[in-house]
């Protein structure tokens, strides 16, 4: 019988490797390049769920590994920063379960704030990293961190990138008789009968001064073992894999006494590198915390000039340093975007003249239809000072708007709102607005609320939330406040006017921003001539997401009713 | 091309393969792949890009054209930014295929300049798209499709593939059987009929050296 041979995306490889290993729960936070890991894996049969935020999402898959499951969390690099919190304390702890922690990084920043490169995660937090070159290997080492996770009982992170994210290659996954199943849904006598009992572990799990210490010498000690696992046997290839002509395996030894050229290189650089430099010596690392320095020592003694091809920060190369192996870095400028074959050539070639600028192509705008248009035109005709935050939203900022003044990291329109208005002259303090939508406002804009009932400004402060009830940066996903789990099925609905009159803001209104009678404009100014603190509703369904919304409802209400049907017919017997 | 040369005369070892890091040394005497490697038989990557704006089925198209290409037998990669796309914005997505044996494709971004196809589905995005093109590619542009011609516009990507597939060695069937595998059922009809009307009006078969 044929292999089965799929053209997947990496995301969608992660999520198929999660189903065949028997991953019990996959919880995250929606972020481009990672959101479709965990709608494809709903989309399997796994049971997936969309966190509040990032730092819940691993609270959770540390709770679900603690008790025994295999669990996958998946977030973009900035949403590694908000959960970091919680990785660098349970990696001092034993899990049970494999708990695998995908960072999604967005080199060039295709729809992200910064490209901040998370490969300093697994330094800091002391976390085994793996990085796959292409879709087989997401596939491959997502299997490979759940099996190292819970050899060593320690979260791995799973490093991809945009182009291994979005990217489509040829994956084979295990044959069936090599998979696993979760064990709630075996069909197996002996799966099904294993009932999960919680099991004590007080030092290993309770992180106080006086089982931390132990612990993290535990951790260092794990970290060191699985650098001596890596030596002997971790994921890395050597091409060409022999020497064909030189006994000595110095294959493109030159007689004419060029010097010989080895290339290191992670992620997809390894095959942006494979395509500009054929035939020259690579290595490429799969597990690339902690390293494998004896294996890249015998590597680098092969050759007279070692190059590392690693796209983002210089970490690799300096590692390399660090341990007395002379490598060779790539020229600054190549730090910041994605590296592609025609940048790795440079590179190879030492060449650091100025590159050719990029087509310029259209820039992306609000969607015609779009329920943030008339907010932005309200406040750009007001002359608002605002601060805004992440989503579709920020859009605002180009013209014909070009009303936004910040924007910095998920939540933070109204912490920078307010210490706006503290800092600002009263004449100008009342011009201050937050912007904040609906899912940034679950995910980091709680506790910027709770600060401005705190720590009111003495003119007040006005948070507006557009409420276009979907997460539509990322695709349209669900949120607490969607009333909708993520697949769309109904759940409890949070209610944010609510929570906020429950928080102590001293006015809160919802408006339909649809409504033809609404002046936007003559509601924003009259809670800016306050001087208290304010939170305005605009809610109006993302023009995208409506019709599917409608769907959802539809199939809501139809269930619904089939319930009280058979309710009906249970009373009457 | 010099680099795809380079790469198809190395002994490369697969990264990608369903045995994981099975080494493989290419003959020397490699086979060609019909038709469009004939005239080289050591360049046998086509790069294809694909390019227009948000909303219009760039990505779609560029994975109908990757599962054809797929089931066609060619090892495939394909890759673009999504995100920002469904905003309106400017998009391309690449797909490159070539032979699995003999010319595994490595990296998923056809390198600037070195598209032997750059199809455009929107007229405002042929200039910008332009310097992808190698040096005597082969452009398409949606002129070829004169107004009116489609009934539903929406099919326009669907449409610009048949023209596309007359330029490439993919059977019909493998672009049926993609179109299908990529379209909710009540679309198919209209769809084949758009493929059908591109592929009348495709450039026909064999890009030339320089387009390879």
């Amino acid at each position: 019988m044929n292999q089965e041979r799929l053209l997947l995306t990496g995301d969608d490889a992660v999520a198929l490797a999660a189903l065949h290993a028997g991953v019990e729960l996959g919880t995250g936070y929606p972020g481009t390049p990672s959101t479709e890991i965990l709608e494809t894996f709903d989309r399997l049969g796994g049971r997936a769920q969309w966190a509040p935020n990032e730092k819940v999402a691993l609270e959770v898959g540390i709770g679900s590994a603690f008790a025994g499951a295999r669990t996958l969390v998946t977030m973009k690099h900035v949403g590694l920063n908000v959960a970091a919190d919680a990785l660098f304390t349970a990696t001092y702890t034993d899990v049970d379960g494999g708990l695998v922690i995908v960072s999604a990084d967005d080199p060039g920043m295709a729809s992200s704030q910064n490209e901040q490169d998370n490969r300093h995660f697994a330094r800091a937090a002391g976390a085994p990293m793996l990085e796959p070159v292409d879709s087989q290997q997401a596939y491959d080492y997502t299997w490979l961190a759940l099996e190292l996770g819970e050899r060593w009982r320690i979260p791995v992170i799973l490093r991809l990138t945009t182009r291994i994210c979005h990217a489509k290659t040829v994956v084979c996954p295990r044959p069936p008789g090599q998979r696993r199943v979760p064990r709630a849904a075996s069909s197996r006598p002996d799966d099904a009968q294993i009932e999960r009992r919680f099991r004590r572990d007080i030092p290993g799990r309770v992180m106080i001064p006086a089982f931390a210490k132990p612990a993290h010498h535990r951790l260092r000690e794990k970290l060191a073992a699985i650098s001596d696992w890596n030596e002997a046997e971790g994921p890395m290839t050597v091409h060409p894999a022999a020497s064909t002509n030189d006994p000595n395996g110095r294959s493109d030894a030159d007689p004419d006494g060029t010097p010989r050229l080895g290339i290191i290189a992670t992620g997809v650089a390894a095959m942006h590198a494979h395509e500009a430099a054929p035939g020259v010596r690579q290595l490429n690392i799969g597990l690339t915390y902690p390293l494998p320095l004896t294996r890249i020592r015998a590597f680098a003694a092969e050759v007279d000039r070692l190059l590392v091809i690693e796209e983002g920060d210089p970490v690799l190369v300096e590692d390399l340093r660090a341990a007395g192996i002379p490598a060779e870095g790539k020229p600054e400028r190549f730090r910041f975007g994605e590296l592609d074959v025609a940048r790795v050539r440079r590179i190879v070639a030492g060449d650091d003249t100025a590159e050719p600028a990029p087509a310029k192509g259209k820039p992306p705008e609000l969607c015609q239809g779009c329920s943030h248009r008339g907010v932005f035109e309200a406040l750009r005709d007001l002359d608002c000072i605002v601060a805004g935050d992440i989503g579709c939203y920020t859009l605002g900022v180009l013209p014909p708007f070009s009303a936004m003044d910040t924007c910095v990291c998920m939540g933070a329109s109204v912490g920078v709102g307010l210490g706006l208005r503290h800092a600002l002259p009263d004449d100008e303090a009342r011009r201050v607005v937050s912007v904040i939508g609906d899912s940034t406002f679950v995910h980091s804009g709680l506790t910027g609320l709770a600060e401005m009932v705190y720590n009111p400004p003495k003119t007040g402060h006005l948070v507006l939330i557009l409420d276009n009830e979907t997460t539509a940066m990322t695709g349209q996903q669900e949120h607490p406040g969607t009333g909708r789990l993520l697949n769309h099925t109904p759940t409890a609905r949070m209610s944010f006017e609510a929570v906020a009159r429950a928080m102590g803001v001293q006015n809160v209104e919802v408006v339909d921003a649809a409504d033809k009678h609404l002046s936007l404009k003559e509601r924003i100014s009259a809670l800016l001539a306050r001087d208290e603190t304010s939170l305005l509703v605009a809610r109006q369904p993302c023009v995208l997401a409506a019709p599917k919304i409608r769907l959802y409802e539809k199939a809501a209400a139809e269930a619904r009713t089939q319930t009280s049907t058979a309710c009906a017919a249970v009373t009457d017997q | 091309m010099r680099s795809l040369q380079g790469i198809a005369g190395s002994a490369l070892e697969r990264c990608d393969g369903p045995a994981g890091d099975s080494a493989f040394v290419p003959s020397p005497f490699l086979p060609t792949i019909p038709s469009i490697a004939s005239q080289s038989p050591l360049s046998m990557i086509t790069n294809t890009v694909i390019a227009g704006l948000g909303g219009q089925g760039v990505v779609k198209a560029s994975d109908i054209l990757a599962d054809a290409a797929l089931a066609a037998g060619f090892d495939v990669k394909k890759s673009e930014l999504h995100g920002m796309s469904q905003r309106g914005g400017s998009v391309t997505s690449d797909v490159r295929f070539g032979d699995p044996i003999h010319s595994p494709v490595l990296s998923p971004m056809v390198p600037a300049g070195e598209a032997h196809v750059l199809l455009v589905l929107e007229p405002t995005q042929v200039e910008v798209a332009r310097p992808l093109l190698h040096a005597g590619g082969l452009l398409i542009a949606p002129d070829i499709l004169e107004d009116g011609a489609l009934k539903n516009r929406k099919s326009l990507n669907v449409a610009m593939l048949g023209a596309l597939s007359t330029a490439l060695e993919i059977g019909e069937a493998h672009w049926q059987q993609a179109i299908q595998a990529n379209l909710a059922e009540k679309l198919h009809a209209i769809n084949a009929q758009a493929f059908a009307i591109g592929r009348a009006r495709g450039p026909g078969p064999g890009l030339s050296q320089g387009q390879r």
